[in-house]
């Protein structure tokens, strides 16, 4: 790997004056570690004892930068107030075997599928500088003790630090992984801390260099322009016609389906690219349209068979007997993920190689999309890992940014070229929150007991978008996500002796992915508001009813009681405000939520307050769980209030905030988070609230107005 | 072509007229902080200062601006991240992926520099950023916080000039 490709020149700009400046920016985990000495992958340290913990995971808004070096510096030992982090790119993790791991950021995994490697990581290098300061003082090491960092020794009073021996540590042989012991989190003092985020201060100036701010010498910048029908084919344009504007460098055919204009500022891109007169094929989905694809959902609805997701008994035998049935058909829409920051990439290709600079939540993902556009093989790539503007899922797997940006680059070899998707491009060309509808039935007993449950949803799935031939028969527990008979990451929370859930695959031409929370959000409405429609039924409280049920499932139960409990449900509320609950679980974490809200004559709907409870097994860092709590809620609420992307000649109407709204602050609503750890297991945190958070608005809406809503997003329905 | 009052200092932009000053200041004086989000006025990413008022620069064109006016970015804002609702920002650990802080943060400085300590409704009012992170209760709180932190050079030099 030539220098220039670790090293890069990067220009930026100095704060305030607006002096384009040469400022070495170290993207390359090399380039920042060059005055660190690497005591093991995870941290390497600097003469004047600053810790630089690497991290393979990306930041996103998430915290885990934050919660994962306070893992490492919890075993470590070392001075919190002297760590700082570096992100390890992917082409560095390919040539090690992958030393670093999954780089992966999804899921809601960062932390609870890395804590025990980066823990022992952390460990390691404490034993290792440990060795060397008894080696060096010829003691045995068990008369040592470490404190921020400082090692001493009692004995002979003397004192050392980690920069000091981190040299001489490197060249001690690792321990033994299976002889390091960690701590019990009783006795965390670094981890278990609701600390400030370490990553703040760049973000408050605006010198923090996210991927779209990257500028390189030379560099070109693309605007682009995909088929406004999903499938749909580029024909032809006419790039004579816009040759002469401002800025144009050129006009270039990307794929069968997209036209970038190339210029030497991405608004002249952008300006030529709006001017560009292009014809597409839009094909036979030309002809689908929202009344369309809700005909097809019901379709599956509506069908005999569907793939059988569980069973217990015979809930179609009992419903038919029961003294009470209760019945009801919900809806979700397509839903844009929206990330603050638009799609965008940076691309540089050349004979030699490749190098990107892209938010991305996978960067190994990311490589290989850039070694298969541009068809070097993966060692002659490298990403440029830049923390992102939002990632909520759409960052992930699907990488067409990244390879359009390559596509583009290629054909300006040498030169760096940063595509930039235009807001609209980005809400019109997503992979979007899965559409479905959910028909539920319920039986009651004479004493208001539910003997029978049956669940048919019918929806896109993400897995056949992935991959066409996913399955046929459409067997795919994935959609049913929340409704699950297994423990551990998305178990169902009530216990019903009759049960049959059912998946119906109804796949559309339109693409989808997974959306923060994925299908817990959609599953979670359907069955939490369907619980307060059968406990309202029964006659009995939503909570109370709720509780009969959940004697099996003690997490779940004393997660909602925790919730039920902080909310002070059951107690007096002022005149016109009511209260709703629900509990959910996904991502191997347990969320209830309580909503209070008010709904005006005239059916204007006000959240007062939400209460939000969560055991994630071990809370590392409980102020930033909070902060993604209240950031759920945010989330959750716009997807409740405004989210719906509808289709019209096949087509993604809502283009931008102005029809696709986003929540703001004047409705945001009182967060308050109730974290209660069992650290008996590690579940996720940056997903699993949302899906609690539309359900319990919704049941305090019927509680108000006596009127479930079935169907979302609000703007769309009269509550009065 | 276009002369341009940026952070106090009046320099020249080799633009088009129509150029948003958004994509002035990113492109031509290389100012990133402030942030494209929309293009068309709706998130309120690419807030800056016109002479003291909040203004989204992806909407204000570079042709509607004389060097008399005096905008400042985020970058300007102040020296080292001093201003107070800066502190506050730092203090409450607002930012998630930080992309908006930008903007809410000239938002926010702009709404205090002319209401020196406002109520929750004020700051409904004002705060019309997106945030898609949701880092609202915080923002909130930080305002709040900063209002304390501004007037509390005052209140001690009140102090002083009692005693």
């Amino acid at each position: 790997m030539n220098v220039s490709r670790r090293q890069f020149l990067v220009t930026s700009a100095a704060a305030g004056g607006g002096l384009a400046l040469g400022l070495h920016v170290p993207f390359s985990a090399e380039a920042k570690a060059a005055a660190a000495t690497e005591v093991n992958l995870w941290v390497a340290i600097r003469p004047d004892d600053t810790c630089v913990i690497r991290i393979a995971r990306a930041e996103m808004g998430q915290g885990t930068l934050t919660g994962l070096a306070q893992l490492v510096a919890e075993e470590l030992e070392c001075d919190w107030s002297k760590v700082t982090t570096e992100g390890v790119t992917p082409g560095r993790n390919l040539a090690a075997k992958r030393a670093w791991g999954e780089m992966g950021t999804g899921g809601s995994r960062g932390i609870r599928t890395s804590h025990e490697y980066v823990r022992q990581g952390g460990a390691a290098a404490r034993i290792m500088l440990l060795q060397a300061a008894a080696d060096e003082w010829k003691v045995p090491v068990s008369e040592l003790t470490v404190e921020k960092g400082v090692i001493t020794h009692a004995a002979s009073k003397k004192k050392t630090t980690y920069g000091k021996v981190a040299a001489k540590a490197a060249k001690l042989s690792p321990p033994d992984v299976k002889t390091i012991q960690l701590k019990d989190p009783k006795s965390w003092k670094v981890a278990g801390q609701g600390l400030n985020r370490i990553d703040t201060r760049d973000k408050l100036d605006g010198s923090k260099v996210y991927s779209i701010d990257v500028k390189l010498p030379g560099m070109l910048n693309a605007a682009i322009k995909q088929c406004p029908v999903f499938g749909g084919k580029l024909v032809s344009y006419d790039a004579v016609a816009i040759a002469a504007k401002p800025g144009v460098k050129g006009v270039v055919k990307v794929d069968d389906s997209t036209v970038a204009v190339v210029a030497d500022t991405w608004w002249h891109a952008k300006k030529a690219l709006d001017a560009l007169p292009i014809t597409w094929d839009e094909g036979p989905n030309a002809k689908v349209n929202s009344a369309s694809i809700a005909a097809h959902l019901k379709s599956g609805i509506d069908a005999e068979k569907a793939f059988v997701g569980w069973k217990e008994g015979d809930a179609a035998k009992t419903l038919a007997a029961s003294a009470k049935r209760v019945e009801a058909v919900y809806g979700t829409p397509f839903l844009a993920h929206s990330t603050m920051e638009p799609m965008n990439c940076t691309a540089k290709v050349s004979a030699e190689g490749v190098d990107i600079w892209v938010p991305t939540q996978n960067a190994e993902a990311s490589l290989a999309a850039a070694s298969s556009a541009s068809g070097l093989p993966l060692e002659k790539c490298e990403v440029h890992r830049t923390d992102l503007g939002c990632g909520f899922g759409r960052r992930g797997g699907n990488q067409d940014y990244t390879r359009q940006a390559v596509l583009i680059a290629k054909q300006f070899p040498g030169v760096p070229v940063k595509l930039i998707w235009s807001r609209e491009e980005d809400t019109t060309h997503d992979f979007y929150r899965p559409i479905s509808q959910c028909k539920l039935a319920a039986g009651l007993d004479e004493n208001g007991n539910l003997t029978a449950l049956h669940v048919r949803v019918s929806g896109q799935s993400i897995n056949a978008w992935v991959n066409p031939n996913f399955d046929p028969e459409g067997k795919d527990q994935r959609q049913l996500q929340g409704i699950w008979q297994a423990a551990g990451d998305a178990q169902f929370g009530y216990t019903v002796p009759n049960l049959l859930v059912e998946y119906a695959m109804r796949n559309t031409h339109v693409p989808v992915g997974p959306w923060r929370g994925v299908n817990t959000n959609q599953n979670g409405v359907y069955t939490e508001c369907f619980m307060d429609e059968v406990a309202k039924a029964a006659g009995k409280d939503p909570l109370e009813f709720r509780r009969a049920l959940m004697s099996k499932h003690p997490k779940h139960l004393a997660v909602l009681n925790a919730a039920a409990e902080k909310a002070g449900w059951g107690t007096p509320l002022p005149p016109g405000v009511h209260r709703g609950i629900a509990q959910f679980m996904g991502y191997g974490s347990y969320s209830a939520a309580v909503a209070e809200v008010s709904v005006s004559p005239a059916g204007e709907l006000k959240i007062h307050r939400m209460v939000l409870a969560l055991n994630c097994g071990h809370a590392v860092n409980p102020a930033q769980i909070a902060a993604q709590v209240e950031g759920s809620v945010a989330y959750g609420l716009s997807a409740t209030l405004y989210g719906e992307n509808t289709v019209e000649n096949g087509r993604i109407v809502e283009d931008n905030f102005h029809t696709y709204p986003i929540l703001k602050l004047a409705q945001m609503p009182k967060v308050e988070t109730v974290i209660v750890p069992t650290y008996d297991f590690w579940g996720g945190v940056g997903e699993p609230t949302i899906c609690v958070v539309a359900p319990s608005v919704l049941n305090a809406i019927h509680a108000a107005t006596g009127k479930p809503v079935r169907q979302l997003p609000l703007k769309n329905q009269k509550l009065v | 072509m276009a002369k341009l009052n940026i952070n106090g200092k009046v320099q020249e932009v080799k633009v088009e007229d129509d150029t948003p000053l958004l994509w002035a200041l990113r492109e031509q004086v290389g100012l990133t902080g402030t942030k494209y989000g929309c293009g068309v006025a709706q998130c309120g990413s690419c807030s800056v200062h016109i002479n003291g008022e909040v203004r989204r620069s992806c909407v204000t064109t570079v042709g509607s601006l004389a060097p008399t006016d005096k905008i400042v970015t985020i970058e300007g804002l102040s020296k080292g991240a001093t201003h107070a609702v800066q502190k506050a920002w730092a203090e409450v650990d607002v930012p998630q992926c930080g992309y908006c802080q930008s903007g809410q943060i000239m938002a926010a400085s702009a709404l205090l520099a002319k209401n020196a300590k406002p109520t929750d409704a004020d700051i409904d009012a004002a705060m019309t950023n997106i945030c898609r992170c949701g880092t609202y209760q915080r923002i909130r709180k930080a305002i709040h916080r900063a209002a304390e932190i501004a007037a509390a050079p005052k209140a001690k030099a009140k102090e002083g000039a009692k005693a």
